[in-house]
């Protein structure tokens, strides 16, 4: 067995099994359950190690040769993995509180397949093809038969097309800036090409426009994986990029431009959010925030960046499943989720509505809660770098809070007369406290993180350096 | 030399055919054009790769057309009226917009041929115009199918100047998967909203 096989070919296959043989009933506990054993998997399971249970060997071979490629993930790759597939375990078993189980499960395998595989891919430069394949294949996701797309979908497959060719350019174009450091032509034009690229698939400010449409216009859980998901990746995708071509983050200027494009992105996320009146749009503007206080930290001069992006993104995950379930939830009683629609909702939906303000205000960085550990440390590393940033990005994160005190307002805005209800089912009860419990959990105790975070830098080690 | 002239014929098959996909509005006529700007995409390609990954591109493009022209025919007539909510629409336009582009290539192309040397010049303005005149076609529109016909023509584009730089399998197979993508989506995303929520048996028992 080789863990490209056990990693990216399984859960695919499961995933177009689930498609085509299971019923709605049981796909989200199958794929949970899959993930999960892939997860424990990473986590136990050490890749090119030889094992010994009873008279059996057991090893995990690295690498598979694929069209003259190869797949390869190291043993390095193992707790990142478990990262990976636990978060999808998550995601998967809470399509069952959503209601939209069959084919968010079997896609969302394929798509993780996909991502996973975006990370082994030996040169990885070709992970761009591996994005766009699972850029794709979020689409049925987010756009069901029955709906007339709207412009959402449409604007993000086409900018995540666009991003394809601009990074497979720059990579081959970096190349020859290796072969020639000197030529500074070259140099300036391979920069362009990765930062455009990158542009795209971020969705740097002004190219973000297609995720608060998104949440406008499509299932909140659907929108949230995909806000989870594909960040998610592109992030480790450019840690890749930093770490191979260790000059462009020497590169003052590129640097700074990745660095200014985070801090542009966090404080319009969070002044805009402030000033919308639409639920799922106040979810699309905090993780586009949230996304620029990744490229803050990937824009660090620093030896802690990696430590910081994962710091973020691991509570992410939580944060994003836990607030577009509870989305899902309220959306069904409350279409098409604007403040007049949700009205009094905290009266009738307690648990969503709480769970929607914690995990608002855990990406918002209040202490105490999932996302505060991250915002501490970008601000010590930022503060040392520019104070300038360092109140654009307290700015953006503001507009959050207010955003988030102005979701409260309208939840709890009920009539004296109405009762206090639960009209959320056990599943939801209990997917939604077990993720709020998490938000708590990460918030009071980061450490339980360490034993990620201190091996997940080993994936880069130019940049740690 | 004889090659060389097939190549600039080609140049001129993809400026003919990106102007009749963005000026055209019957849809018959702009997947016809497509197929046969795919043809003259897959020559320029075969002068950096060999025939058999060319043709890959060559018959992954017209499946592809098979599938967007299979989806669009099956579409009722009140959907296929609907306009495109652009303005400016006049084809007087879009003519000028490809000119703007053609006038692009034509000036990019020998600074790209000198900066990397070897890619031959109708490579270069083939996969310019069609980078071109993709992005100008996703610029004036939003129609479904259009968008989708933008992307491929984009896309095609970015293949010709990528094959010259690039010849794993693996990349052509995946570019053909993301060709072949592009069209089935497109195709899905033209089929929703037409399906109904309920089933005709369903509708029935109600």
């Amino acid at each position: 067995m080789s863990a490209p096989i056990l990693w990216i070919a399984l859960p695919f296959i499961a995933g177009v099994l689930i498609l085509f043989l299971l019923g709605e009933k049981y796909s989200a506990y199958i794929g949970g359950a899959i993930s999960v054993v892939l997860a424990l998997t990473a986590l136990f399971i050490p890749i090119d190690t030889a094992l010994l249970l009873g008279g059996l060997s057991l090893k995990i071979a690295p690498a598979i040769d694929f069209f003259g490629r190869s797949f390869e993930l190291s043993t390095a790759d193992g707790p990142l993995l478990a990262v990976i597939y636990g978060l999808a375990a998550l995601w998967f078993f809470g399509t069952e509180a959503s209601g939209t189980a069959h084919r968010f499960v079997s896609l969302g395998l394929m798509i993780i397949a996909l991502l996973t595989a975006s990370i082994a891919v030996e040169p990885f430069l070709y992970a761009a093809l591996l994005l766009e394949m699972a850029a794709m294949l979020v689409v049925p996701l987010l756009v069901p038969l029955y709906q007339r797309p709207g412009r959402g979908v449409v604007r993000f497959i086409i900018y995540q097309t666009l991003a394809m060719p601009f990074i497979l350019f720059s990579g081959w174009m970096l190349a020859g800036v290796e072969a020639s450091p000197g030529d500074l032509n070259t140099t300036l034009q391979s920069g362009v090409m990765v930062t455009m690229g990158f542009a795209f698939l971020f969705g740097v400010f002004p190219l973000y426009n297609w995720i608060p449409q998104l949440m406008e216009e499509s299932m909140p859980y659907a929108t949230g994986f995909l806000l989870w998901a594909l960040p998610t990746f592109t992030t480790i995708f450019a840690l890749g990029f930093l770490d191979r071509y260790a000059w462009l983050q020497n590169t003052p200027q590129i640097a700074n431009a990745i660095l200014f494009a985070g801090v542009i992105m966090t404080a319009t996320g969070g002044i805009f959010g402030a000033l919308q009146r639409h639920l799922g749009r106040i979810l699309g503007y905090a993780a586009i925030a949230e996304t620029g206080l990744v490229l803050v930290a990937l824009g660090l001069r620093s030896s802690e960046i990696v430590n910081i992006i994962f710091l973020t993104l691991i509570p992410r995950g939580l944060e994003l499943s836990v607030w577009a379930l509870a989305l899902s939830i309220i959306k069904r009683k409350a279409y098409p989720l604007k403040f007049s629609d949700v009205q009094g909702m905290a009266r009738k939906y307690p648990i969503a509505a709480s769970a929607i303000v914690i995990a608002h205000l855990s990406v918002a960085g209040f202490p105490l809660l999932a996302g505060f550990p991250s915002r501490l440390a970008l601000w010590q590393e930022l503060s040392v770098q520019s104070l300038i940033a360092s109140f654009w990005v307290f700015f953006g994160l503001l507009g959050l809070l207010i955003s988030a005190i102005r979701t409260m307002a309208a939840l709890v805005m009920a009539g004296e007369d109405s009762k206090w209800e639960m009209n959320e089912s056990w599943a939801q009860v209990g997917m939604l406290g077990l993720g709020v419990a998490g938000i708590f959990l990460l918030g009071l105790f980061p450490q339980v993180l360490q034993p990620f975070l201190s091996s997940l830098p080993n994936l880069f080690d130019h940049l740690v350096q | 030399m004889s090659f060389e002239i097939v190549s600039w014929i080609s140049v001129v098959l993809i400026l003919v055919t990106a102007t009749t996909i963005l000026v055209s509005r019957d849809w018959r006529i702009s997947l016809g054009a497509l197929a046969i700007q795919y043809l003259a995409a897959f020559w320029l390609v075969t002068r950096h790769l060999p025939f058999a990954m060319g043709s890959v591109k060559l018959i992954t493009g017209w499946m592809v057309i098979a599938i967007i022209g299979m989806t669009r025919l099956s579409l009722t007539n009140l959907e296929q009226n609907e306009q495109d909510a652009f303005y400016p629409r006049g084809a007087s336009f879009r003519v000028i917009l490809i000119g703007i582009v053609a006038f692009v290539a034509a000036g990019a192309t020998p600074r790209i041929e000198a900066a990397i040397p070897g890619l031959g010049l109708p490579v270069i303005a083939g996969g310019i115009l069609l980078i071109g005149a993709g992005v100008a076609h996703l610029g004036v529109t939003s129609d479904l199918l259009r968008v989708s016909l933008g992307l491929l023509t984009m896309l095609s584009g970015f293949e010709i100047i990528y094959a010259a730089v690039e010849s794993a399998i693996l990349v052509t197979g995946l570019l053909a998967a993301v060709n072949l993508g592009l069209g089935v989506l497109g195709s899905y995303l033209l089929m929703s909203g037409s399906v109904p929520l309920t089933s005709p048996e369903e509708e029935d028992l109600l």
